[in-house]
């Protein structure tokens, strides 16, 4: 019988476990305690540990994300959340100049185990500045880690790794997929079901922990490889399921990490279906799924039977309007069109 | 500006009445052990040894030499770019950060942070950060650090006068006053945010005070050319804060005798303004106090500048001595815990081979 659980408990689950482990382990951002947080993640959570370990901000990005880097250096291992990763633009001298490169730049001396995270992409009808899927512009930067979890499980997991990691790690939620899990099974695919879908609670593992660098494969196939990460991967899978009826057999990789990216995993897998699809939510210039595609070709350019697709945001700022935003984000229609074209079946 | 050339003469009742000829020297030491390292420094860029950017501290070394002293030796301490001074007043091995500007692997971040980039865990020295104002918020997370531990510490945070035009400065000061944190906001207050006078640039520039009753905060101001005038206001201002009343705003009043950079004409400013301000000289003034009050000989404090110059020179002999850092190097530090496959940038697997 598989835990009911949204995903957002699951995120919540994934700090307190590391809060009651680790006395250092604090949260700090926008509406986190006692409003309970803007999208109720740290729900009960200074009821629990106290006003001192969950830390209202004023609105003032670059204050407390900066100090969120200079109490890692001192020894504390800051949770930093932005109640949205847009709103981490005011701040990107101290996410990305100061986190990543201190390690390097003291030669060593001073490391900032801090974990950025909030929500990430489009929310549904925000407009563009609200919108932004920021994996791309920050994934290549040295000196950071960057997770983005499609499911509770994942979610869990890789929260309480970022957490214990000694690296500076971006860890992209999506506020879409909060409520994922409300309803039960209704909320996801069928290749989520069983226990793929939720986390263990502390009572059963208390050290349920997710390395960085494993990609989870969603679906196994035959036909064509699918990447994903993150919301994108639901639509990867809603994707699959049509698919399947037509009978091309899709393999669905979640990398789960960006930095590192266990690009093994995919190979492995194009070289056993010859045709590839990458999907990501980002700009398609200079992408992720640019990326991933750049080392499927070094890699394994002699078992591809197709060029690589790659489905991507629309390269326009996002829409307000809901017809049109659904259009430019990487939906499963996209990605459908894009697998029938791959394998010669458009 | 209100420097003024009187000695320090009217002190009695200060925190640094409570100085002997002993501790008084040795901050003469730290201040000319600085000028000549800066010197050498200068030396060694237009040599083209140093490269990069480099900003000399020649001229304001008694606010680092002043503020430390009267901190406690693990007070963590950060700073702008312009770092040398507060890295050899924290103790710093000269030699370690000479070699860091030679970009050798002796160097204090083996050559991988440069002049504007030094750091010093073991001296509690957080960094001398490059983006004007970025290290504020570093600071109050120091501060914070300090708070969430309860811990005995104050943090001292030092911005040039450019910073205070900064959102990351306001961001910074907005957060210290409402949590009461342990820092004092220090502005080195050189008149010159590159080739922008104060007035220039900043709003109620000759009023520096408002900034802080901005955000209810105390404020300090002292005459950053007098070192013992530094001592006293940073004595106090820290036990303030240690007693648990929260951040502080201290007004340093300084003047870089050189250019902003080792590339500047310096058309923005006169040779008489420069030379007025050189008469200040806060190496001088604290030599002209230990020779009147007799708490030294003249030739004690030509030994003492003769150490600091044969320290300047060591650094120099051992930064040229040094190994260059390997380019293995340039692939540690990156991440504490490295990962797998990671591309290092090889256009072609074995590329370097």
């Amino acid at each position: 019988m598989t835990r009911k659980i949204q995903f957002r408990e699951a995120l919540n689950e994934a700090m307190c476990e590391e809060m009651e482990r680790d006395e250092r382990v604090f949260l700090m951002g926008e509406e986190v305690a006692y409003y309970n947080g803007a999208y109720k993640v740290s729900q009960g959570m200074l009821e629990r540990f106290g006003a001192r370990r969950v830390v209202d901000t004023p609105i003032s990005e670059t204050g407390f994300a900066g100090l969120g880097v200079g109490a890692a250096m001192y020894g504390l291992r800051p949770i930093i959340e932005f109640m949205s990763w847009s709103f981490c633009l005011v701040a990107a001298d101290q996410i990305i100049n100061n986190a990543p490169k201190m390690l390097y730049m003291s030669g060593g001396q001073f490391k900032v185990p801090i974990v950025f995270r909030g929500n990430n992409g489009a929310g549904g009808q925000l407009g563009s500045t609200h919108s932004w899927a920021v994996e791309a512009m920050f994934a290549s930067v040295p000196g950071l880690k960057m997770a983005i979890p499609s499911t509770p499980r994942d979610g869990k997991g890789l929260l309480k790794t970022a957490i214990r990691d000694d690296d500076p790690v971006f860890f992209l939620e999506s506020e879409r997929m909060l409520g994922f899990g409300a309803r039960g099974d209704a909320d996801f695919s069928r290749y989520l079901h069983d226990d793929r879908w939720a986390p263990p609670a502390a009572e059963e593992d208390k050290e349920f922990l997710i390395p960085f660098g494993q990609a989870d494969i969603k679906k196994e196939g035959a036909d064509c490889t699918i990447v994903a990460l993150g919301r994108p991967v639901h639509f990867a899978l809603e994707a699959a399921e049509q698919l399947e009826k037509e009978g091309i057999d899709c393999e669905v990789i979640d990398p789960r990490t960006i930095r590192p990216l266990d690009i093994d995993t995919i190979v492995r897998s194009v070289r056993k279906t010859n045709y590839c699809v990458v999907v990501d939510q980002s700009w398609p210039f200079a992408s992720i799924a640019s990326e991933i595609a750049a080392q499927v070709y070094e890699q394994a350019l002699d078992d591809l039977d197709n060029k690589i697709i790659r489905v991507n945001n629309d390269d326009v700022p996002a829409p307000y309007a809901r017809n049109l935003e659904q259009e430019m984000l990487p939906n499963a229609k996209k990605i459908i069109e894009a697998v029938r074209a791959v394998t010669y079946r458009a | 500006m209100t420097i003024t050339s009187e000695p320090d003469t009217h002190t009695s009742g200060q925190p640094s009445d409570r100085l002997d000829a002993a501790a008084l020297l040795s901050m003469l030491g730290e201040m000319l052990l600085i000028r000549r390292f800066e010197e050498r420094c200068a030396q060694s860029y237009q040599q083209a040894k140093i490269g990069g950017f480099c900003h000399l501290y020649i001229g304001q070394e008694a606010v680092a030499v002043g503020s430390i002293s009267a901190l406690r030796d693990d007070d963590p301490i950060i700073t702008a770019y312009r770092d040398h001074g507060h890295a050899l007043a924290r103790g710093m091995d000269p030699r370690l950060a000479m070699a860091e500007m030679f970009g050798k692997v002796t160097g204090c971040s083996k050559g991988k942070g440069g002049s504007m980039h030094l750091f010093d865990k073991e001296h509690h020295m957080y960094g001398g950060h490059a983006i004007v104002g970025g290290q504020c918020p570093l600071g109050v997370g120091i501060a914070f650090g300090i708070q969430y531990q309860q811990e005995d510490k104050v943090c001292v945070c030092y911005l040039g006068d450019g910073a205070l035009n900064q959102g990351a400065f306001h961001e910074a000061m907005n957060l210290a006053a409402i949590w009461k944190l342990p820092i004092l906001f220090v502005v080195e207050n050189n008149q010159y945010s590159m080739g922008t006078h104060i007035a220039r640039g900043t709003s109620m520039a000759d009023d520096l005070s408002v900034k802080a009753g901005a955000y209810g905060m105390r404020y300090a101001e002292c005459d950053g050319m007098g070192v013992l005038k530094v001592y006293d206001c940073f004595a106090k201002a820290a036990e303030q804060t240690r007693a648990g009343e929260g951040p502080c705003l201290i007004n340093v009043e300084t003047y870089r005798f050189k250019g902003h950079s080792m590339s500047d004409p310096q058309k923005y400013r006169t040779k008489e303004e420069v030379a007025e301000f050189e008469e200040h000289d806060c190496i001088q003034r604290l030599r002209r106090r230990l020779l009147d009050r007799h708490l030294a000989t003249e030739e004690q404090i030509l030994d003492l500048d003769e150490k600091a110059k044969k320290l300047a020179l060591e650094a120099v002999k051992f930064a040229e001595e040094s190994p260059a850092t390997p380019v293995e190097e340039m692939f540690t530090d990156v991440y504490s815990q490295p990962f797998e496959p990671y591309r290092r940038g090889e256009a072609a697997e074995g590329f370097r081979e």
